[in-house]
């Protein structure tokens, strides 16, 4: 049992009864950070200095006896949150030389409780993408094989807690970007359902899909760090104004009388035989545990992809014209007009992917094609989201695969966007009906890679999803696993 | 065909994005086959459907109008890749 073993629960315990130190185990993370990051590339930004005097500032606290959850605990952060003073990439040439002037909420939410922040992590540039490989500062590897992708877009956020770097980390998910991340990584990712977490100073992608989300070794961890972060923020208008359950407690282990929908159109063809076997195997746990499994119907399922890459290729043509060159960001010196300035600039700022996303989205806004494309969009996602009203009328949760497949090679897709796309058939559909759902590990492939199981919860009802989650993790060793990678 | 490359250097001057010869090239094939993905949708009858713009059923969102602490100049200015004084500076628009 090493420092790298401890949830954060344990190493609260470890803190306050003074046998630890919270300089001692950030110099312990900083220094597995310095002799790993070289062959994962997770972090593009690791706080050595300011992280040790977070930590000094919290030994303080303890000593005091001025203990919050999280004081004192490593936390590292996707590079999409603002944090003041340190440089916030979003993984983009654009943003290379950007130094925050602010924290986001998220952020400012944990400072408060004094967690220390160890470093911003890799990620695909402006959240788009599934596998990490569309970073400017190069591509994450998965621990448990670096040939494989971590996932994405949270690549960097899983990779380093399945590599023991942090603690716990915070990611975002637009339309899977927390979840399939930790499925492929094997550790605990949530997404909150919309509204639950201030998107105040996140970098936007798309903004009526972004949430912010905890990535953690396993349930409890989850919930704790949700905890700090959820609720209203009057600077994101968005939040919504509900109250926030104590999410701990709710972890009973008791499913009597929980009813599990496995919704049919998650289980069809491409759907990998190892994840299809895992899946039905943790249904089986949970009838063991006294859940009642019920088939169930989300009919519009495989409209959720496209209409997806309508919506959110258009709010992201919209957020991303901010990226002029005038107020931050890379500038082209040497454009003669100003039109020409803002052209070159993102011409030379943005990567492939993200120009790709801004030409559909754009296209998807423009005249003539509004309503053929946006409107229409718009008026499926309505039916998405009507589906999972319909069928929380019969389930509590429903149970499904986060990822059609385990991790993929590095290279595998990067020729062919659309089967890049389709690897987050699963994750999709929640974000557009904007409720919350959650990926814990439940197996590994025959090849030793790492499964992830997704459940989706009602609205605003974390708490009921995070005791079902509970369940499974006290009935199952799966959480316990970690990759032979520099142990 | 769904989209002609002529159709997509026009989108990239309406996205403001300087695309050279060989990213108008790959584009036009990659959109044309994404475009082609999303036509799917048109197969739903949505007739009737109130499009959903935002997840959350909520109401506009009111604050009072109050004086609050923001960015000074300095901190504003502070990313700026070129400024004057407590402004940003760009080359000259008008003639």
């Amino acid at each position: 049992m090493t420092i790298f073993d401890l949830t954060l629960a344990e190493l609260r315990a470890k803190l306050d009864n003074l046998e630890l130190s919270a300089v001692e185990v950030t110099n312990a993370y900083l220094d597995r950070i310095a002799t790993t990051n070289p062959d994962l590339n997770s972090f593009i930004t690791v706080c050595d200095e300011t992280a040790i005097a977070e930590a000094q500032a919290a030994d303080q606290a303890i000593a005091a006896g001025e203990v919050a959850p999280l004081t004192g605990l490593p936390i590292a952060v996707k590079d999409i949150f603002n944090t003041a003073g340190l440089r916030t990439t979003c993984a983009s040439r654009i943003l290379e030389n950007y130094v925050s002037p602010y924290d986001a909420t998220a952020i400012s939410r944990i400072k408060v409780q004094k967690a220390v922040i160890i470093g911003k992590l890799n990620m695909d540039e402006f959240a788009m993408g599934s596998s990490n490989e569309n970073s400017a500062f190069g591509a994450v590897r998965n621990p448990w094989d670096l040939e494989h992708v971590p996932g994405g877009s949270s690549g960097g956020s899983a990779a380093s807690i399945a590599a023991h770097q942090a603690a716990a980390a915070l990611g975002t998910d637009t339309g899977g970007s927390v979840r399939q991340p930790a499925a492929h990584c094997s550790v605990v990712g949530l997404k909150p359902t919309y509204g639950r977490v201030s998107r105040y100073g996140v970098v936007a992608y798309a903004s009526s899909l972004d949430q912010v989300g905890p990535v953690t070794r396993d349930v409890r961890d989850s919930a704790l760090l949700l905890q700090a972060i959820a609720g209203y923020d009057s600077a994101d208008s968005t939040s919504v104004e509900t109250p926030v359950p104590d999410y701990q407690a709710n972890l009973t282990g008791d499913l009597k009388g929980m009813r599990i929908g496995l919704p049919k159109e998650y289980f069809i063809e491409g759907l990998d035989e190892d994840v299809r076997k895992a899946v039905a195997d943790a249904a089986a746990t949970y009838r063991d545990l006294g859940a009642e499994i019920i088939e169930v119907s989300l009919p519009h399922t495989a409209y959720a992809v496209a209409c997806y890459y309508l919506i959110a290729t258009a709010e992201a043509s919209s957020n991303l014209a901010r990226y002029d060159g005038v107020r931050y960001g890379l500038r082209d010196e040497n454009a003669e007009k100003l039109i020409d300035m803002y052209m070159q600039s993102r011409a030379a700022g943005f990567g492939t992917e993200v120009k790709r996303r801004i030409m559909l989205g754009t296209y998807a806004l423009s005249s003539g094609y509004y309503d053929a494309y946006y409107i229409k969009a718009q008026k499926v996602r309505t039916l998405i989201r009507q589906d999972f009203l319909d069928v929380f009328e019969k389930v509590d949760t429903l149970l499904t695969p986060v990822a059609p497949t385990p991790a993929f090679a590095l290279g595998e897709k990067t020729d062919d966007p659309l089967q890049m796309y389709l690897s987050d058939i699963y994750t999709i559909p929640v974000n557009l009906a904007g409720t919350c759902a959650m990926s814990l590990p439940c197996g590994f492939s025959e090849k030793g890679l790492p499964i992830g199981l997704q459940l989706i919860g009602k609205p605003f009802d974390e708490a009921t999803m995070l005791r079902t989650a509970h369940a499974f993790e006290q009935a199952t060793e799966w959480h316990k696993r970690t990759p032979n990678f520099k142990v | 065909m769904r989209i002609t490359r002529a159709e997509v250097e026009h989108v990239g001057r309406l996205a403001r994005l300087a695309l050279s010869d060989e990213e108008l090239d790959s584009l036009t094939g990659e959109m044309d086959a994404i475009l082609d993905y999303v036509e799917q949708l048109k197969a739903l009858d949505t007739e009737g459907i109130v499009p959903t713009a935002h997840a959350v059923p909520m109401e506009n969102a009111f604050r009072p109008d109050e004086v609050r602490p923001s960015f000074t100049p300095e901190q504003a200015l502070s990313n700026a890749p070129d400024a004057i004084e407590s402004a940003f500076r760009v080359r000259r628009v008008i003639e």
